[in-house]
């Protein structure tokens, strides 16, 4: 099925899309409403949700360029060691900067 | 709730950016700028709007576009589930309307407050407000004036949510059960990515990560409180 991009095919699109998205933000938390909270399932949902960040972050890594690689580096070891978030991310960025400039 | 929208508003200004992105991308492909603009303020989910993008044409297909956005965005399926713990007290009502507004770099920050004993459900609201309007701005600007911003690559943006995800991970509890559900949730991630369907990658992590925590359970240390005490100066302020 293929809708036409006119002027109501676009909105239709967009709603679609928007609909789709929306059930992916209401969906996990009305699975959970049916689900008995047990220390198992605590845990599980603890570990998983710092997961989702590395699951996002090490084939972003993977699949980058040298900037993305350096990027990573820099923010992680600052992060490593000063424990302060946006000193961390602000040089990452500018390590991507750098090593694409002069790459 | 300002304090959380204030918070938030460094990483907003890199979301300006890569809104213009968008809003250039999605008019060179001949989406008119109204429709752009609404695009972002209804789907607020950069990633998946750039991958519908791709698909645009005379006409476009509607079960792909479907399953390239719900793959895109099933993370959010996980991400809301890891806020349940704290939704539950809340009447459906204000908890649907306050995942209206999920998105990665809200939800990294109340997730890693959580991890670290802090109830944050106010940054997804005074968070995710900042960022939604920073992501219709970006748009609309790069709609109305994308030659402003050619090439952020050079510069180094379209990196600045990978690091602040990476900060976010990084300022939660260590502990070695979440080392050895990082290295798995990794490992997993990266196997998908190369042999599983696209964008499945950070499902297939998250739950192999998960299901360490499933089958490892965690004394509850007295080490925890320490961590979450120096982390707390680490937050973004």
């Amino acid at each position: 099925m293929t809708i036409e991009t006119t002027t109501t095919g676009i909105l239709a699109l967009i709603a679609i899309m928007t609909v789709v998205t929306l059930a992916t933000r209401f969906g996990g938390v009305f699975v959970m409403s049916f689900v008995r909270i047990s220390p198992r399932i605590e845990s599980f949902i603890n570990t998983m949700a710092s997961s989702v960040l590395i699951a996002i972050i090490v084939p972003m890594a993977f699949s980058g360029d040298a900037g993305a690689v350096a990027a990573l580096s820099v923010t992680a070891a600052l992060m490593l060691a000063l424990r302060k978030p946006l000193p961390a991310i602000a040089a990452g960025i500018v390590a991507a900067g750098l090593v694409r400039y002069l790459v | 709730m300002r304090l959380e929208f204030f918070r938030l508003f460094p990483i907003s200004l890199f979301v300006v950016a890569f809104g213009a992105a968008f809003g250039l991308a999605a008019t060179q492909k001949g989406l008119p700028p109204l429709d752009a603009i609404l695009m972002s303020t209804t789907v607020f989910a950069g990633a998946s709007q750039f991958a519908a993008i791709e698909m645009w044409g005379n006409e476009v297909s509607v079960l792909p576009l479907v399953a390239v956005v719900f793959a895109i965005n099933s993370r959010h399926l996980l991400m809301g589930a890891s806020l349940y713990p704290m939704l539950k007290d809340v009447s459906p009502g204000r908890r649907y309307s306050l995942l209206l507004l999920l998105t990665d770099a809200n939800w990294a920050v109340s997730a890693q407050d959580y991890q670290n004993g802090k109830r944050n459900l106010e940054v997804i609201l005074g968070g995710g407000l900042v960022l939604w309007l920073a992501w219709i701005v970006g748009t609309w600007l790069g709609v109305y004036f994308g030659g402003l911003l050619q090439n952020p690559k050079s510069l180094g943006l379209d990196m600045v949510l990978g690091c602040f995800l990476l900060a976010m991970a990084l300022g939660g509890k260590k502990s070695p059960r979440v080392l050895v559900a990082w290295t798995v949730a990794g490992l997993a991630s990266l196997a998908a990515w190369r042999w599983l369907p696209p964008n499945t990658h950070v499902v297939v992590g998250a739950l192999a990560g998960g299901a360490v925590g499933f089958f490892w359970l965690e004394k509850q240390d007295a080490e925890a409180s320490d961590e979450s005490a120096e982390a707390e100066d680490g937050a973004v302020p």
